[in-house]
């Protein structure tokens, strides 16, 4: 199976890139994730076009239990983050994969 | 909030930045994370979430319309579990 990839090698491309310092790339980065974040803290869709969209999902409450001792708890109503990939994305990730050439 | 939306607020933060430039930022990283993904590496950004593939088996779904039974080829999905501070984020609390 395959590596992880972080923040440094996101860092590294943007850095390769355009012409900025390593440094200024890492805050790049960073307030990328972090405006994407805020969109979705206040609710909002983020719509990345060729790659997903995030959305925030309101759920309502329902009764848990515990697994271990099977004594019920309420679950509270949230919020929740989902990521839909795009068709693009989907295609790329079955094309570039080692199994199953997808059906064209 | 759009790409392009994203790529103009992140220009406005950064007014020494050619917008042309942002557009480019912007695109390296989503174009990373694909390449890592179509390799099948997991992408991991602290705080944020990781993404990573999933395979799925081949299947016997069926056609919802006419009832015909079709085969399904096994793929592999993008997926993204979201990390502890942006779901915290989310929640408000």
């Amino acid at each position: 199976m395959g590596n992880t990839v972080t923040r440094a090698q996101l860092t590294e491309a943007v850095y390769q890139e355009v012409g900025l310092s390593r440094n200024e790339s890492a805050d790049l980065v960073e307030s990328i994730l972090g405006e994407v974040s805020n969109a979705l803290a206040r609710g909002e869709m983020v719509k990345i076009s060729s790659f997903g969209s995030f959305a925030v999902r309101q759920k309502g409450q329902r009764i848990g239990r515990n697994p271990k001792t099977g004594q019920e708890v309420p679950i509270l109503p949230r919020r929740v983050l989902v990521f839909r990939p795009s068709h693009v994305l989907k295609n790329r990730i079955n094309l570039g994969g080692d199994k199953a050439p997808a059906g064209l | 909030m759009t790409k392009s939306e994203l790529i103009s607020r992140i220009a406005e933060l950064n007014p020494h930045l050619y917008q042309r430039d942002v557009e480019r930022i912007v695109s390296t990283i989503f174009e990373e994370i694909s390449v890592a993904l179509e390799r099948g590496d997991r992408v991991e950004l602290r705080g944020f979430g990781a993404f990573s593939v999933k395979s799925r088996d081949s299947r016997v779904g069926r056609n919802p319309r006419t009832g015909e039974s079709v085969n399904v080829n096994a793929k592999t999905v993008p997926f993204f579990k979201t990390g502890k501070q942006l779901r915290e984020l989310i929640n408000g609390s």
